[in-house]
């Protein structure tokens, strides 16, 4: 087998993945700005007052996103992590390693403003349901991959037990996508879905679209600045 | 403007939700942005 045929792994060198990383971040970042002022513009200017809950529905244009970008974020953690896993790549682990912080602040975000938002709505900042405990559990799962990634000296097995914990915390996804399904919640149903049609004014969900793809934006910029970083302090 | 900042009563709500995501984004970016310095990267 020549070299010249497995072209995949052109890019799963550091080295030649650095230079195409900041080109993809700049974009990403002047993208996510772009994006951002026009999800703002709409959503305080354009979506109108909503007829049950008043302006406070607000929130949903930031929460919804950091919500979506909390656990795409960890997904796509969890890919390079098992890749990294298998394949031994070392790009792989450095982007797990670049993503968990920007993921665990979206969680945060999540969990933030979904506070914000029960305590007017529901009355109480907190319950224990199954949606809201399960994103709890998400943050946790953040927490423990950068600790453990910071407390083990040795690279090669920083990168391996970080890569199990995320893999096996991935099941937690799918408990905290469907939990509003599977238990009884005070967390209402998905507002947008697969399935069927949006259950909002158009609106509302064209300033979520946008304030979710200026966060997709953002993660890309930041995610790969880090990557960057990571492979410029190698020793 | 103040009606606008008011947001029905929900003011605090709403710009403690907005405040807060937006000055976690931007100690985010400007931690990175040291780290990047540092790193020459």
């Amino acid at each position: 087998m020549t070299t010249h045929s497995i072209k995949w792994f052109w890019f799963a060198s550091p080295h030649t993945f650095y230079p195409l990383a900041g080109t993809i971040a700049r974009v990403s970042a002047a993208l996510a700005a772009i994006f951002a002022a026009a999800g703002l513009y709409v959503a305080f200017f354009v979506a109108p007052t909503d007829a049950q809950q008043g302006e406070v529905y607000r929130i949903i244009f930031i929460h919804v996103p950091a919500a979506w970008m909390s656990m795409f974020i960890y997904v796509v953690m969890a890919f390079w992590s098992a890749l990294g896993f298998a394949m031994h790549t070392r790009l792989s682990a450095m982007m797990a390693r670049a993503l968990a912080p920007t993921g665990a602040l979206f969680t945060f975000i999540a969990l933030w403003t979904g506070s914000l938002w029960g305590k007017p709505t529901w009355g109480t900042w907190w319950v224990w349901d199954a949606r809201l405990t399960s994103e709890l559990i998400l943050l946790f799962l953040y927490f423990g991959f950068m600790a453990l990634q910071a407390a083990i000296d040795d690279r090669r097995r920083a990168d391996r037990a970080g890569a199990l914990l995320a893999i096996v915390g991935v099941v937690n996804i799918p408990i905290i996508y469907y939990s509003v399904q599977w238990w009884n919640t005070l967390h209402q149903g998905a507002s947008v879905s697969f399935t069927k049609a949006p259950s909002m004014a158009a609106t509302m969900l064209t300033g979520m679209l946008l304030m979710a793809l200026a966060f997709w934006m953002y993660s890309i910029a930041v995610a790969l600045t880090r990557l960057r970083c990571e492979i410029a302090e190698v020793p | 403007m103040s009606e606008f900042l008011a947001m029905g009563g929900y003011g605090g709500y709403i710009w403690g939700a907005y405040g807060v995501t937006f000055v976690l984004l931007a100690i985010e970016v400007i931690v990175l942005l040291k780290r990047k310095h540092e790193a020459k990267a």
